[in-house]
């Protein structure tokens, strides 16, 4: 499978005029890539994971193309991308593991879920009791209410209901953030595990949790008020970052074995702009530690080595 | 709201300022923009503007007989005469008089009891908590109708504020429900927290802290129970538990009933009470839900 | 500075208060003078619980909360007042902990009304200034708005400069961080460590073990209301003996090192022992013969400023 988007543009429509949340992402993803989408609050990651599969409003869309597996995602016309959602590409939600409906049980909803795209929940119940077993939950599940069921089971329960038609990408948004530790590490492996049995061809991991994705993800892709700011695999966004921001970011992180008294560690001074009325030219321009006169201009977002963006015009200059 | 002057002025392109968005009070725009708000205001205001003036424009009294009896509206009798020859248009600008009376005073008194139950008992919890549940729930199951009968036969007379006050006593249990809950979940917030370690003491809290915060609750609340105690009323007055010395628009539709309208035709006695209630009442929820709307973010449609 | 002794926090629920929900039990530890101790647990633990009820908002079911010689349980209002001079909280949610009607700087208001009430404005002000630049903002930006047109950095700020006006010595920081971007956790991280060349002692509970191993010098991890592991952060880091703590130790996912394999129970039979260890259905080496379903381990020092309740992990 593959995914190309080509400048990708949804705004929020407000009372005092347009949010430009995602204001151009063009980037492509390949068989069995697991990119994770990483980057601070309105950087527009949920934006951009929303505008592929469900883009309602107030969100807006403006202009772009997504291709998936070669064919033409309508994203702009919600009753078209009805063919596509749940078969070929799929979403887990945020808060999807409290969203579920409290007076249904997982059996019904799933059948529910099923037979309104025309598929026949007893042809897909083996399947199913497959994909249970793989997660380690019994099938009793299927006959309990959600609330029976701790943090973690929902949200594996969420993840077998939303890969269960072998989508070829899956989308899941923040699905290890309001959970324990040790069921994080649980739910990361499940995602790796489900690409490894070929459930799902790709995944967008959207998370603010980097060191998750280290574990999880073979690409990051770093965003940064609305535009896509690096994207490579793992190992360089951690190890060796190009743009300014990925640098800051990555160091700014606490690690254990790194102690306030031994070494102080240090933020991104400054806000995030707002996306009302962007600056122009680079949006980290006004916090970036290296910004110089060609900043005023939009850097674009283009390959510097093999399988590794940038978006800064410093780091252009250094390679070819 | 762009200013024109500096646009005139400046020559060079980089010199026109962004236009900044005008600092909008963003209740009131939504307010102003609210449909069903408009609407609903503007009917429940013409009744009242109606209710005020209407007694100036008439010289009769309501329970004389002034004219022919069963006469249709005319020039003379704008609504037209009852079985007795009283004039319906008279009846029916004081019934309105009657019925906002009701809803203000019965609406009133509901809202003022059930908002100090539900306050004290959503932020004080525990055993107060308790204690004023069983309170209420006791008065919403209480038979209203049955302890009206029972007043109705010691009071040969009632007026109106009479009726007002019962109703006020025995509506308030549903107002303090919801603020309870309100209460309750306000209670919990952090900012409450914050306030008590800052040395507050719990009654300043719930009245600089909480109540505030339910303002738009408040005010949707007393709507409602302005518009129930309004029908109630009118289900009062219909089944004769009304008021015995004056009229209102329940009471007209019941004298109505009473000497026949309805089998020989004289839709003009209890058509109008009975629209003018409906559109009153129908106006006040269809306002309510705008009011919901403009004070809930998630609701609004841009 | 503060001592928890055996403190336990049971909540009734169920009809009538039939049921009891034990959320914290017999728990104690102490916060020496200028100290920052890491109060580590998932959820569930019962670490927002025990930060409630040092700062007196939860009732204490049993046990002793005693700041310098006082017993907090005994407080009422007006000696209350004067504890919270002394011990003050920032929480976790930023937004949550205004009041959205009202401004920001109403906070410091309060402040005046209720501790300052003598203190005249142009030196209250001043008073304002110090206080928000020792926390690193600008009063020019951030005075005179309403909470949503601050950051929640700012915000978590302006708490901290709030407490500061009280020159207090003991601040509970409930997850203050967990909220925040990765660019501003940091700096309010820093915030805190700087505080303490102050003299002011921090209780800062969490659920991130990287952040407690950055900032504070004591950890203590709690399960299920029960103390685990107790001791020096550098031991316990290095050397977890807890099965519990390895098992955290293992499963947090770290920028240097990928996850171990670890055995994870992913089906945790959650049986409620009554008497024995809260861990045993879901630890590895828990077996009948330690006697772990039938006794409710006691803390052991293990080694010098490392405490264990595990019956299993005696010294050798």
């Amino acid at each position: 499978m593959s995914l190309k988007v080509e400048n990708l543009k949804a705004y929020y429509q407000t009372l005092y005029g347009d949010v430009k949340a995602l204001d151009g992402a063009t980037f492509t993803i390949k068989d069995g890539e697991i990119m994770g989408l990483a980057g601070e609050s309105g950087c527009g990651k949920t934006t951009l994971g929303h505008s592929l599969i469900y883009l309602t409003p107030p969100m807006r869309f403006v202009e772009g193309s997504v291709e998936l597996d070669d064919e033409e995602l309508p994203v702009w016309d919600m009753k078209k991308m009805n063919t596509f959602r749940f078969k070929k590409i799929s979403i887990i939600p945020q808060y999807a593991m409290n969203a579920m409906n409290p007076t249904r049980k997982i059996g019904k909803m799933t059948s529910e879920l099923l037979e309104s795209r025309r598929i026949s929940f007893k042809t897909t119940l083996p399947e199913l009791k497959r994909r249970l077993d793989l997660v380690e939950l019994t099938h009793d599940v299927l006959n309990m209410y959600p609330i029976e069921l701790s943090g973690g089971m929902k949200q594996r329960m969420v993840m077998v209901i939303s890969t269960l038609l072998n989508p070829s990408l899956l989308i899941a948004d923040e699905i290890t953030s309001a959970l324990d530790v040790s069921t994080q590490k649980a739910v990361a492996e499940m995602l790796i595990e489900f690409r490894d049995r070929k459930f799902v061809k790709s995944m967008i991991v959207i998370t603010h949790d980097i060191s998750i994705l280290y574990q999880t993800a073979d690409s990051i892709m770093i965003m940064y008020a609305g535009k896509l700011a690096e994207k490579a695999s793992t190992g360089i966004i951690i190890h060796s970052p190009r743009h300014p921001y990925t640098k800051l970011l990555i160091s700014s992180l606490p690690k254990i074995g790194v102690r306030y008294s031994e070494k102080k560690l240090s933020g991104i001074p400054g806000n995030t702009p707002l996306l009302l009325n962007p600056p122009t030219g680079c949006r980290f321009r006004d916090r970036c530690p290296v910004a110089f006169g060609k900043c005023v201009e939009e850097p674009p977002f283009i390959e510097i080595e093999k399988d590794h963006f940038v978006a800064c015009w410093k780091e252009f200059g250094k390679n070819a | 709201m762009i200013e024109q002057k500096n646009i005139k002025k400046s020559e060079k392109m980089d010199e026109i300022p962004i236009p900044k968005p005008k600092k909008i009070n963003e209740f009131l725009y939504f307010a102003l923009s609210n449909n069903r708000l408009k609407v609903g205001l503007t009917v429940v205001l013409l009744f009242l503007i109606l209710a005020l003036i209407g007694p100036l424009l008439t010289h009769y009294k309501w329970d004389a007989y002034v004219g022919p009896v069963y006469h249709p509206p005319s020039s003379e009798y704008w609504f037209g005469t009852t079985t007795f020859g009283q004039d319906v248009f008279t009846q029916f600008v004081l019934g309105l008089r009657a019925s906002f009376l009701v809803g203000v005073v019965g609406g009133g008194i509901g809202t003022l009891i059930g908002v100090i139950i539900g306050f004290t008992a959503g932020y004080r919890g525990g055993i107060i908590d308790e204690f004023l549940n069983i309170i209420t729930n006791v008065v919403i199951v209480i038979p209203t109708l049955a302890i009206l009968i029972i007043i109705a036969t010691y009071l040969k007379v009632r007026g109106i504020m009479t009726e007002s006050i019962f109703i006020g006593f025995t509506a308030w249990p549903w107002a303090a429900r919801a603020i309870r809950a309100q209460t309750f979940s306000l209670r919990s917030r952090d900012f409450v927290d914050m306030a008590r370690m800052s040395g507050m003491k719990p009654l300043k809290i719930m009245f600089t802290e909480i109540a505030p915060n339910m303002m738009s609750y408040l005010l949707m609340t007393l709507i409602l129970q302005f518009g129930g105690a309004i029908l109630i009323a009118a289900t009062l007055d219909f089944i004769g538990l009304g008021p015995t010395n004056a009229i209102s628009l329940g009471l007209m539709m019941n004298l109505a009933v009473l000497w026949g309208a309805l089998q020989l035709g004289m839709w003009w006695w209890f058509v109008p009470p009975g629209f003018a209630i409906m559109a009153i009442v129908g106006a006040l929820y269809v306002m309510n839900v705008g009011l919901d709307e403009v004070f809930n973010p998630k609701l609004r449609k841009l | 500075m503060l001592k928890l002794e055996k403190i336990s926090k049971v909540y009734r629920t169920g009809t009538f208060g039939g049921k009891l929900l034990p959320a914290v039990v017999d728990v104690s530890f102490n916060v020496g003078d200028g100290e920052v101790v890491s109060l580590i647990g998932e959820s569930g633990s019962g670490k927002s619980t025990i930060g409630k009820m040092i700062l007196g908002l939860i009732t204490i079911t049993s046990g002793k909360i005693v700041f310098n010689g006082i017993d907090v349980s005994t407080l009422k209002k007006g000696t209350l007042k004067n504890y919270y001079r002394d011990v003050q909280g920032v929480f976790q949610d930023p937004f949550s902990c205004y009041n959205p009607i009202f401004k920001a700087d109403r906070i410091f208001r309060i402040i005046k009304e209720e501790f300052f009430p003598n203190v005249k404005n142009p030196e209250w002000d001043s008073k304002i200034d110090s206080s928000l630049r020792d926390v690193g903002l600008n009063p020019d930006q951030v005075l005179n708005k309403f909470p949503h047109q601050l950051s929640g950095g700012q915000l978590q700020r302006f708490l901290i400069a709030r407490a500061l006006l009280l020159d207090i010595q003991f601040l509970v920081a409930d997850e203050i961080i967990s909220m925040l971007d990765a660019s501003t956790r940091v700096d309010v991280l820093n915030l805190l460590a700087d505080l303490k060349s102050r003299g002011l002692s921090i209780l800062f509970i969490t659920h991130d073990l990287s952040l407690g191993y950055y900032i504070s010098e004591k950890a203590i991890i709690l399960y299920r209301g029960c103390v685990a592991e107790m001791g020096s952060t550098v031991k316990i880091y290095h050397n977890p003996i807890h099965p519990y703590t390895k098992m955290l130790m293992a499963s947090v996912p770290r920028l240097d090192k990928k996850w171990e394999e670890v055995e994870v129970e992913l089906k945790a039979e959650h049986f409620e022992l009554v008497r024995g260890c809260l861990y045993y259905d879901r630890c590895p080496i828990a077996n009948k013969d330690g006697g772990c379903d039938r006794n409710r381990p006691p803390l052991i020092e293990v080694e010098p400023n490392h405490f264990v309740a595990c019956s299993r992990c005696r010294k050798e």
